[in-house]
């Protein structure tokens, strides 16, 4: 038998992510400055990792509830309820997943089969269009640009919309691009989407780290409420990426077939992370304010680094990365990235790993110490200069 | 502007042109702000954080718990100046609770501090009593940690 064969060809087609041999190239160049990582640098404040601890020694150690710990899914609604002005009823409207990615996984394996269409804003995180593909739907991809920051425009979405659309993914704030949605970008899109059968998948994962007001939710659009899918987690505003802790909240049929999904493939989120996460919802305000305080210095120390190193850079108000253009180099973002790994020994990654229209531009994560990034950026200055025209 | 601050009692080695882009002000302002503190005595000076047990220079450090009797019209404070005039005097606190200053003194030797106590400080008439404990070791310091043993163990890219 040759197991090659016996592989599904919608497995078998999708490329491993990203650019495998710059990746490699990374992992081998063991003293390079990584502006490559996409997760928080923080560690998981103290008093959170203190309840995952004790939860340990009280021998807390079987499964939860499918849905997860009622007082999480209660604590989950306070907190989208304080910060977004979201209510979800904690009983049948949550449901807790193992990170985000989960979510977006069962999401779309709800809703979304063969002949569905699901649209895809891109650059964007790896995982939508993998995951429509192995659901058997369709992905159909919306280009956006940086003429228009990143954001997601009425006309372009109105395009991309066919009888057959019947999911809208919304990354925002957007990984790799950094750009969000602002409460007037989002009216517009719900004016497009408010009496069309379309379910917004909104993944919001990271809704924490805005730097210029507060995040906004589509499903805070009266309208939209219902058909909005709400993914979040613990992972980038509670820097808890390791514990896989995430959630759903929207429309209680949806969440229900979710569940389905869930208790068969997954049974439950790990319970250290739950209680963990408990802890954190509760009491990490000041945690993350000062988190993301931080994150905002370094952010405008990178922009200010690549527009000094004379490369274009639209300012990026959320996540935790800056989507410089390096075209003016003459290279191209593998060349670009490449070159800049081996000549001064910094890691970002090719805009072309986050979809094609990346092509232009690289990913850079302020993710990282202000030392690095104040050696990195003298260092990509001196790089931009041997190769600019 | 208080974030200034912020930055500084963290790392006080960061240039103002470096806190002018992270706050998106005028180096100008940042400058201006800083001197501004200075003169006021916001900051009150600027430290270096150092780990003095990995050098070859010896000392002890003691916390003295002290108790007094506060003077007429000048409160703690008068007695309280009489202590931290000395040199040998680091840091001192007016205190809520079981007793009324905590003295940290330097020395080189136990001895040295001892006698400090001794000839110094409990002769002073304000002063009715002392306890003195000596640091063994500094695990953290204004926040830092001296031996951090934390990496960054995070891998090389994760998309």
């Amino acid at each position: 038998m040759n197991m090659s064969d016996m592989i599904l060809p919608s497995v078998r087609n999708v490329p491993p992510s990203g650019i495998r041999k710059f990746f490699d190239l990374v992992n081998e160049m063991k003293d390079a400055i990584s502006l490559s990582i996409g997760e928080p640098d923080f560690v998981t404040p103290w008093n959170v990792r203190e309840s995952g601890i004790y939860s340990l020694e009280k021998g807390r150690t079987h499964y939860s509830p499918n849905a997860g710990f009622i007082e999480l899914r209660e604590e989950i609604c306070r907190y989208q309820e304080r910060k977004y002005g979201l209510k979800y009823s904690s009983k049948d409207e949550v449901i807790v997943t193992v990170g985000g990615s989960e979510g977006i996984d069962i999401a779309l394996r709800a809703l979304a089969g063969p002949g569905d269409e699901v649209i895809i804003p891109e650059p964007c995180f790896v995982a939508y269009k993998p995951c429509t593909v192995f659901a058997g739907a369709t992905p159909v991809v919306i280009n956006l640009s940086a003429e228009n920051d990143f954001r997601l425009t009425p006309e372009l979405l109105e395009r991309a919309i066919t009888d057959k659309t019947k999911v809208l993914i919304l990354p925002f704030p957007n990984n790799p691009t950094g750009a969000v949605m602002t409460e007037t970008d989002l009216r517009k899109i719900v004016d497009v989407l408010k009496d069309r059968d379309i379910v917004v998948i909104s993944d919001e994962i990271y809704s924490e780290l805005t730097y210029e007001g507060k995040h906004v939710s589509i499903a805070s659009f009266s309208e939209m409420k219902e058909k909005t899918l709400v993914i979040n987690g613990f992972s980038k505003a509670f820097a808890m990426t390791g514990w896989r802790l995430g959630y759903c909240c929207g429309h209680k049929d949806l969440i229900a077939a979710m569940y389905k999904i869930h208790q068969y493939a997954i049974m439950c989120s790990p319970t250290t992370a739950q209680y963990a996460g408990i802890e954190a919802l509760r009491n990490s305000d000041e945690d993350v304010g000062e988190m993301v305080a931080e994150y905002n210095r370094r952010r405008r120390i990178m922009v200010d680094g690549y527009r000094k190193a004379g490369l274009e850079c639209f300012e990026p108000l959320g996540a935790f990365y800056v989507f410089p253009c390096i075209k003016s180099t003459g290279l191209s973002s593998s060349e670009f990235s490449e070159r800049l790994l081996m000549e001064e020994k910094v890691a970002v990654v090719p805009g072309t790993a986050f979809g094609e229209c990346g092509e232009g531009f690289v990913r850079s994560c302020y993710a990282s110490s202000m030392e690095n990034i104040v050696e990195a950026m003298k260092r990509i200055q001196r790089f931009v200069k041997k190769y600019k025209k | 502007m208080e974030e200034i601050l912020e930055i500084l009692e963290k790392n006080n080695k960061i240039s103002e042109e470096q806190i002018a882009v992270m706050l998106n002000k005028s180096v100008e302002e940042v400058r201006q702000a800083i001197k501004e503190y200075e003169e006021k005595n916001v900051i009150v000076g600027y430290n270096t954080l150092i780990n003095w047990e990995k050098t070859n220079k010896e000392f002890v450090t003691a916390l003295i718990e002290v108790k007094v009797t506060p003077q007429r019209g000048q409160g703690f404070d008068k007695v309280a100046e009489r202590i931290y005039r000395y040199p040998e005097v680091k840091a001192c606190y007016l205190m809520s609770g079981g007793f009324d200053l905590t003295v940290i003194v330097e020395g080189k030797t136990m001895k040295e501090v001892a006698l400090f106590v001794a000839e110094k400080l409990s002769p002073l008439d304000s002063v009715l009593s002392t306890a003195t404990h000596f640091v063994l070791k500094k695990y953290k310091d204004k926040g830092t940690i001296f031996e951090d043993d934390h990496v960054d163990d995070r891998e090389a890219v994760v998309l």
